[in-house]
């Protein structure tokens, strides 16, 4: 077998049994208080690690680049209240337009 | 308690697919972008439509990809892929209870769960909203698989999804679903915490681990919330 689908099978496997993992362990079970006030955190703060990493991450580095101004721009229309897929259009339009200038 | 929880799914369900489709469309062009450099990198057209179906996380598969590319070994390019996509053992957990019946009909749904549907499906207290996930993860799975066959056989003729501006619509997203999420103060220090951990780690940690390390950040739900009534 080539490296090629060593590598598509082994990372599809793997990513298969990630995503599977809270579903099929725990289904919906009811979980103790503690563990689903630490649950009920994980969105938050992975959004958060989510919105830090796609605006300044690289391969290894910080980058900053366009993508700030996208996310500078999502937030001003999220501020304003704008609906979901205009804070993605703004964030995309904003940062096209600073990649294009600079 | 279930009459309320069936009622506002509903009522979230057209706005969450709406919010879909623009994101859809952002997922269809790096689906595309990521049939091209695939076939480009010399994987073929099989392996990266195989790929698109099993792993369907776009960074993890271009990472992959490039590793690929510049012939860094196949250990190189698996260690890569299932670190970035480590996330979505903690992702899998917060919306374990949306799923129900058969272990295998859980295994099969739970494929559905990428960022954006679990981004798409939070309802802002904690909770999900299930007809979200899957309504929006199953369109989000048919434009990157689309997407990925278009970029493989006919991927020129598509523009850079980078000129489009693309790369900072994801990060804009994950910002608008994260701000209806701090409604306490735990929440918010949580996230907060979070958001440090993966900035401190970019730089010191291979892509992948700063996410994963930052999720510690809500263990801060051990302590008792005084504010969380």
């Amino acid at each position: 077998m080539s490296t090629v689908w060593v590598v598509v099978l082994v990372v599809g496997v793997a990513t298969v049994a990630l995503k599977a993992t809270g579903p099929v362990l725990l289904g919906d079970r009811t979980l103790p208080e503690p563990v689903a006030r630490v649950v009920a955190l994980l969105a938050p703060v992975l959004l958060a690690a989510l919105v830090v990493t796609q605006t300044v991450g690289g391969d290894n580095e910080l980058v900053l680049d366009a993508r700030l101004a996208g996310v500078g721009a999502g937030a001003a229309a999220i501020a304003v209240r704008a609906p979901l897929p205009a804070v993605v259009i703004v964030a995309a339009a904003a940062t096209a337009l600073v990649r294009l200038v600079a | 308690m279930s009459s309320v929880a069936s009622r506002s799914s509903a009522a979230g369900y057209g706005q969450g697919v709406r919010a879909a489709v623009a994101v859809a469309a952002t997922v269809w062009f790096f689906g595309a972008s990521f049939g091209l450099v695939a076939r480009a990198a010399g994987m073929g057209v099989a392996a990266p439509l195989v790929l698109s179906a099993t792993t369907f996380a776009g960074s993890a598969q271009f990472a992959l990809t490039s590793i690929l590319a510049d012939s860094g070994g196949a250990v190189a390019a698996i260690a890569a892929a299932v670190l970035l996509n480590a996330r979505y053992a903690p992702i899998s957990i917060s919306v374990a209870s949306l799923f129900h019946g058969r272990r295998l009909r859980r295994l099969a749904e739970s494929q559905l769960i990428v960022d954006e549907s679990w981004a798409l499906s939070s309802r802002g207290d904690g909770r999900f909203d299930r007809r979200l996930l899957i309504g929006a993860g199953l369109l989000l799975y048919a434009a990157w698989l689309s997407g990925t066959a278009v970029g493989v056989f006919a991927g020129k003729a598509l523009g850079d999804p980078k000129a489009l501006g693309l790369d900072g619509a994801f990060p804009a997203l994950f910002l608008a679903l994260l701000v209806p999420q701090l409604r306490t103060r735990t929440a918010t220090v949580a996230a907060l915490l979070g958001g440090a951990i993966a900035l401190v780690l970019i730089p010191l940690a291979p892509p992948g681990v700063p996410i994963v390390v930052a999720s510690a950040a809500c263990l801060l739900g051990l302590r008792r919330g005084e504010d969380d009534g």
